[in-house]
């Protein structure tokens, strides 16, 4: 089957060829496929990847042909799309969200040839690896610009799902309020849902009328800085400088940025040297930022975050280094450790300063 | 002055024409959003209807993914044919799921040939429990099954999400929300070398059979159809309209759970919290577009499927908007609405006669 189609590929290849002046295939694309998890829009996860995939043809011109599909369910349906973009010849897929691992896996089973990438996953193979970003820098520094500018110290989190990325960035973002000012609290309101701008901003006004004068999510749209302006609070946005859905409120954002990889990976797969490894990158790898700072910020304040951010990418400062004490009062962590990539995997609890309790505390 | 006049008696053919007349305006509307968006027209339809189905594996594909929505909506139309109005499939298709997947985890360590017919059984339990729920409050205290069922498919999502973040998480998988993969035992069994498509089509196959046998040629199906198309003629010949409401809700709750046992038990192989994938609402339109009749559901799912799989490759290919599945769906249920209506009625220019 797969035979005889690679046959009538490379007769119709053959026959374009001959058809075609020889310029035109001095050098044939190598064909890209992105999986996107929901419609790209203009801020959020999805817009940062397909961001990334422009820069990635900007790099390298007319050496790849990228084409993307939008809004596909985490469920058997991401197995059809990978496949078919692994059978009509693509070289490289890069399937951009968690739920697609399991697919990936048994795809990338069929087509040795092809290589694949999941992000935000943990399974990899001869052929697939997966990749993500070390977001929690961003959120750690972030915590420290709301350590430093509330007033009231109530802070307030919106957030998607209990899974052990979102709380990464809760807990570094409380530690890093807490760093600069130990008597702020956090508090997290759950929505179930990574974009459902309606619930996103109830709870964001919820969290205002508590006492939050500051806000922010890990959810997927921009309600949350929008109502922070319409409050007149601040806000910190997330995957993307959502700046213009709030110029008062927006302080800055942890930016999601993977053109640099996307190329960087593409060129070695070219190259053959490509490796099945477990990429997760932060401020060192260039894959995480901030957003330009408000100038609401005082300078104070930014040479801080200056500071902090040189550290980060010089290696010289981890987040998550000890003590860490969770919600219970029991140390997660013992003084001066620094918290290894498994347990930040795995990572099931709040630290102490979070005001809410998690849903499925056991 | 334009006014719709009833026509005394819709002709009997068009009304089976009226799904490809629908089909056949879809598809010019079709053209006409090809156009506009600057594509090629027939570029666009050939990746729409011809390239999905280019091979074996895409036709293996097609039918899979028509697989749950035929199961759901030939429930759905048992009870649709006597005005029993289950909006909530997608929640008894979730629960479905559940019912499966607890069986699965639960007998993980063993390999019984059991386990699958387990599986099947407790899916279709567990859906039909799901739609109990509308069948007792309307039978008891006369609550409205479209609210009641459209609102558990909300609960049902939120069942699912609990069961995924908390107790049936795998304790391997970082804490994301998901079950372990099913072992073997649990898995449907491929029926094509090579492709996904599993038992569950020719068990879709026969519960259509099966279904048009109890629609079109048994008794109780009878009573059912004659509560639908004259409510007064049943209560007069004495049919109960309790026992109606029951084999509507139950009828299409089993076979949407007895879809979702399919879906996780096929292709998914596991549950996750994106278990539900609007099958169920789907199957609304199936069943509409297929006339509430077997063969009829048999096309439709097709249809549907088609439109779906078309709009994604039409996405891969030329690069069109995700949301292009989505308008050929909304192009073709509102032409068939609008097909129904011209064929029921008569447009009329001017003033009614006295």
């Amino acid at each position: 089957m797969t035979d005889r189609r690679q046959f009538l590929l490379s007769a119709s290849a053959a026959a374009l060829a001959a058809a075609l002046p020889g310029s035109l295939l001095a050098q044939e694309a190598t064909r890209i496929g992105f999986v996107y998890v929901s419609p790209i829009g203009d801020a959020g996860w999805t817009f940062q990847h397909d961001l990334a995939r422009k820069e990635l043809e900007a790099a390298l011109g007319s050496k790849v042909q990228t084409k993307y599909v939008e809004n596909v369910a985490e469920g058997a349906d991401a197995e059809r799309v990978i496949r078919e973009f692994a059978a009509s010849g693509h070289r490289i897929v890069f399937a951009t969200s968690f739920g697609y691992m399991n697919y990936v896996e048994r795809v990338a089973r069929q087509f040795p040839q092809v290589t694949f990438l999941h992000a935000t996953g943990y399974k990899s193979g001869k052929n697939f690896g997966h990749y993500n970003a070390r977001f929690y820098e961003g959120r750690y520094l972030t915590g420290v610009i709301a350590g430093r500018m509330s007033k009231s110290k109530v802070l307030g989190y919106v957030a998607a799902f209990p899974i052990p990325e979102v709380l990464q960035g809760i807990n570094a973002f409380t530690l890093g309020a807490k760093s600069v000012n130990p008597d702020v609290e956090v508090r997290v309101i759950w929505v179930n849902a990574w974009y459902d701008p309606g619930k996103e901003r109830e709870a964001a006004m919820t969290l205002i009328s508590q006492g939050a004068d500051i806000v922010t999510q890990h959810t997927d749209s921009t309600a949350v800085v929008q109502a922070a302006e319409e409050r007149g609070v601040h806000a910190f946005g997330y995957h993307s400088d959502m700046s213009k859905y709030g110029p008062k409120a927006h302080l800055t954002a942890t930016t999601h940025h993977w053109g640099d990889f996307y190329t960087k990976t593409v060129n070695e797969v070219l190259a053959g040297t490509w490796k099945p490894a477990g990429v997760w990158g932060g401020f060192k790898d260039d894959m995480v930022r901030l957003a330009p700072l408000n100038p609401a910020i005082p300078a104070p304040v930014r040479d801080e975050v200056a500071a902090l951010q040189d550290k980060l990418r010089t290696g010289g400062f981890h987040p998550f280094t000890g003590p860490i004490v969770d919600q219970a009062g029991k140390e997660r962590l013992s003084a001066g450790a620094v918290m290894d990539d498994v347990a930040l995997g795995k990572m099931d609890f709040f630290v102490q300063g979070v005001a809410s309790r998690l849903p499925n505390a056991r | 002055m334009l006014r719709l006049e009833a026509r005394a008696e819709p002709s009997y053919l068009m009304r089976w024409c009226s799904p490809l007349l629908a089909a056949a305006l879809t598809l010019l509307a079709g053209l006409a959003i090809f156009w506009l968006l600057d594509k090629d027209p027939l570029e666009g339809l050939r990746y729409f209807l011809v390239h999905p189905v280019k091979d074996l594996y895409g036709v293996s594909e097609l039918l899979l993914k028509a697989t749950p929505l035929m199961l759901c909506a030939i429930g759905l139309a048992v009870g649709f044919r006597a005005n029993v109005w289950n909006i909530g499939a997608e929640g008894q298709f979730m629960l479905g799921t559940v019912g499966a997947s607890g069986v699965a985890l639960y007998f993980a360590e063993s390999d019984s040939a059991l386990i699958l017919p387990a599986m099947l059984a407790a899916g279709a339990a567990a859906g039909a429990l799901w739609a109990a729920i509308p069948a007792l409050l309307r039978t008891r205290f006369n609550a409205n099954e479209i609210l009641v069922s459209l609102m558990l498919v909300y609960v049902a999502q939120l069942f699912v999400s609990w069961l995924v973040f908390g107790p049936w998480r795998d304790p391997m998988g970082f804490g994301f929300p998901q079950t372990a993969m099913f072992h073997d035992a649990a898995l449907l069994p491929v029926v094509l070398e090579g492709t996904r498509l599993h038992l569950g089509f020719p068990f879709g196959l026969a519960v259509l059979a099966a279904g048009y046998v109890f629609m079109n040629r048994s008794y109780p199906g009878f009573r059912m159809r004659v509560a639908g198309e004259a409510a007064d003629a049943a209560r007069y010949a004495g049919f109960s309209t309790r026992r109606t409401v029951w084999i509507g809700l139950l009828a299409g709750g089993a076979a949407a759970g007895v879809a979702g046992m399919m879906e996780v038990a096929g292709p998914m192989g596991q549950l996750t919290d994106k278990v539900g994938l609007g099958y169920g609402f789907a199957a609304i339109i199936v069943a509409f577009v297929g006339r509430l009749h077997a063969f009829g559901i048999l096309l439709a799912s097709l249809l549907m499927a088609l439109l779906f799989i078309g709009g994604e490759q039409a996405q891969q290919y030329m690069n069109l908007p995700g949301s292009i599945s989505l308008v050929f769906q909304g192009l073709l249920l509102f032409f068939l609405l609008g097909s129904d209506v011209f064929i029921h009625h008569r447009l009329r220019v001017g003033r009614a006669a006295a």
